[in-house]
């Protein structure tokens, strides 16, 4: 034992007064406070949506996705250096990747919240200092760092690629910045509205597959609907339509903050948003609810 | 300073009173919580955790009270609970650094201690291996090196043994022994098994549907409790008869007589009992009575706490 001095030391310290080569240490260190825990949490959970420190098999998922979301963008580069036109904007990129987005939704929320549930490690967790509403929101914003991650980097590559190829000098480039920022952040709303939602859907089930059946379907369920509503409503209904599915929310959205035409929104930009933010707030609510209830 | 000192503590569910007024004080060193299923131990656990409210009573844990000062409490305290806990997919080294930052070390010091840890539970060589290969014994230490990892004072092991087998039940109990007599840290363990804690605890708390049954030192709870086993094979009423008129205080037990051995003359009383109704003695044995059969002896003390 490498540590013999130090832990008969110790033993003596603690009173025990025997040396014994098991050499058990005492920790003297810092305890770290609620920040700490919260922000180790949110960072381990991160790594586990990217598979980092994990299986093989687990990295198979993360890694098609970023590919896939990698690819959409060297493509997007590759005709605007050729054409020297904008194929694909940085909003456009966003909404183009949703349906992808929504399935890396529902491997990765149910990877970090159902997990946790099924092997019942909640019980190691919440019998140390860290509280039960931040263990909800840890998990929450991981997520939502995820999907923006997944968003911003071929978003960052697009801009790079972007800046290089447009033709209108310093006003230019500072116009593809402002436009890429914009980029961002309706990639941040996306991955926020999209992670509220997902997340208390995914804490429903201790299991991956019905957590992912639950995230898809409630994405899904509603789109006929809206069709029907599109296809047959008068104007309004048509309108207001988009509000019954996240997706759509952010379209509406997206319209009344950066004015595209995506959807036909009418007047009712400010109710786009207020549903967001009830979304949002529904969903840190309910998950704040669930892990209180929950057993351990 | 007591670890763990309850007063008149109640705790009801809607169908069942799960802690009935437990009054209690539990020393440092290794203490045995002994009950049946259901006796409410591992309620008891939830409450010094700070993760159930009692509806009466008082209690402190390491000098705070887990209600209020519940975080305070839980980062000094190491949790094993009775229940599977582990994430297969995870790699235990890893595993036990996340839950040692779960408790507030910084990175280094959380992944050294986790080796440290996974060491002294015997896990060292293969402590880089998923925990979802482990067998069951590995896996109970792996939770008990999570419930180690950050330097508690205090453990609390909810049915340690559960699932082992007889070799990985004696090798956990050893390593709880050690725990608790060489590292410096008071450990409660449960158990419905008095046999098992029996042999690894200083002091014992029994309790039942929810009340003090006792809570002693080990020690005191033999040591005047010694008997001798009388086996005659026939005329065991006429010398059970006899030995009542010489003021034994002798009981019927199986097919021989229990003797409560007051001092070196109850073996001379009893052979003379024997030679003098010329009985076949079988056998003549002195025995430190059984813990169990303490509990047996004194049914329902509730609320009574001795020595």
């Amino acid at each position: 034992m490498s540590s013999a001095d130090g832990s008969s030391a110790d033993g003596v310290a603690n009173g025990a007064g025997v040396i014994h080569d098991i050499g058990y240490q005492r920790y003297t260190g810092p305890r770290l406070g609620r920040r700490h825990l919260v922000g180790a949490l949110y960072l381990h959970g991160l790594r586990t949506a990217f598979g980092l420190g994990r299986t093989a098999k687990a990295k198979i998922f993360p890694g098609i996705a970023i590919v896939l979301a990698f690819g959409v963008a060297v493509v997007a580069v590759a005709i605007r250096s050729q054409t020297h036109e904008v194929a694909v904007t940085y909003l456009q990129y966003t909404d183009a990747l949703s349906i992808p987005m929504l399935l890396f939704l529902a491997v990765v929320a149910p990877e970090l919240v159902c997990r946790d549930l099924r092997s019942r490690v909640l019980s190691l967790y919440f019998s140390r200092p860290l509280r039960r509403f931040d263990y909800a929101v840890a998990r929450l914003a991981a997520v939502v760092s995820a999907v923006w991650l997944l968003l911003a980097g071929p978003l960052l590559l697009m801009f790079l690629g972007g800046a290089f190829a447009q033709t209108g000098g310093a006003s230019g480039a500072w116009h593809e910045f402002t436009d890429f920022l914009g980029g961002l952040g309706y990639a941040a709303m996306t991955a926020v509205v999209l992670g509220a939602v997902a997340v208390p859907l995914a804490s429903l089930s201790s299991r991956r597959a019905v957590g992912a059946v639950i995230i898809v379907g409630a994405f899904l369920v509603t789109t006929p609907v809206i069709g029907v509503l599109s296809g047959v409503g008068g104007p309004t209904a048509r309108q207001l339509a988009p509000l019954l599915n996240p997706v759509g929310v952010l379209n509406g959205l997206e319209v009344w903050i950066y004015r595209t035409s995506v959807l036909e929104i009418g007047r009712f930009g400010p109710l786009y948003l207020a549903v967001a933010v009830f979304l949002v707030a529904a969903g840190v609510a309910g998950l704040g609810l669930r892990y209180r209830r929950v057993a351990v | 300073m007591l670890p763990i000192q309850t007063r008149s503590l109640t705790k009801r569910y809607p169908q069942v009173t799960a802690l009935d007024a437990l009054t209690v004080d539990v020393e440092a060193g290794i203490v045995g919580l002994v009950g049946a299923n259901g006796a409410g131990k591992s309620t008891l656990i939830k409450i010094l955790l700070g993760l159930l409210e009692p509806n009466e009573g008082s209690v402190l844990v390491l000098g705070m009270d887990p209600a209020r000062q519940g975080e305070a409490v839980r980062a000094r305290v190491g949790y094993m609970p009775e229940h599977g806990c582990l994430p297969p997919d995870m790699v235990a080294a890893e595993f036990v650094t996340h839950m040692a930052r779960m408790s507030g070390l910084p990175r280094t010091a959380a992944r050294e201690r986790a080796s440290e840890a996974l060491r002294h539970v015997g896990l060292y060589e293969e402590r880089y291996r998923q925990i979802g290969g482990y067998s069951t014994g590995m896996r109970q230490r792996v939770a008990l090196a999570q419930a180690l990892v950050h330097d508690p004072e205090l453990l609390l092991l909810d049915e340690p043994t559960n699932g082992l087998d007889p070799a990985g039940r004696d090798g956990m109990l050893e390593l709880i022994h050690r725990i608790g007599s060489e590292f410096g840290i008071s450990v409660l363990v449960c158990s419905h098994l008095l046999g098992e804690v029996e042999r690894i605890c200083e002091s014992l708390v029994a309790i039942d549907a929810g009340r003090l049954l006792r809570a002693d030192r080990i020690d005191s709870m033999t040591r005047r409790r010694d008997v001798l086993v009388v086996e005659v094979d026939e005329g065991v009423p006429q010398l059970h008869d006899r030995l009542v008129e010489l003021g034994l205080d002798v009981r019927r037990a199986g097919v021989g007589l229990l003797v409560p051995l007051a001092s070196d003359d109850t073996f001379d009383l009893v052979m003379k009992a024997v030679a003098a109704l010329d009985l076949p003695l079988h056998r003549l044995e002195q025995r430190r009575h059984g813990i169990a059969e303490l509990f047996a002896d004194r049914p329902k003390e509730a609320g009574h706490v001795l020595g």
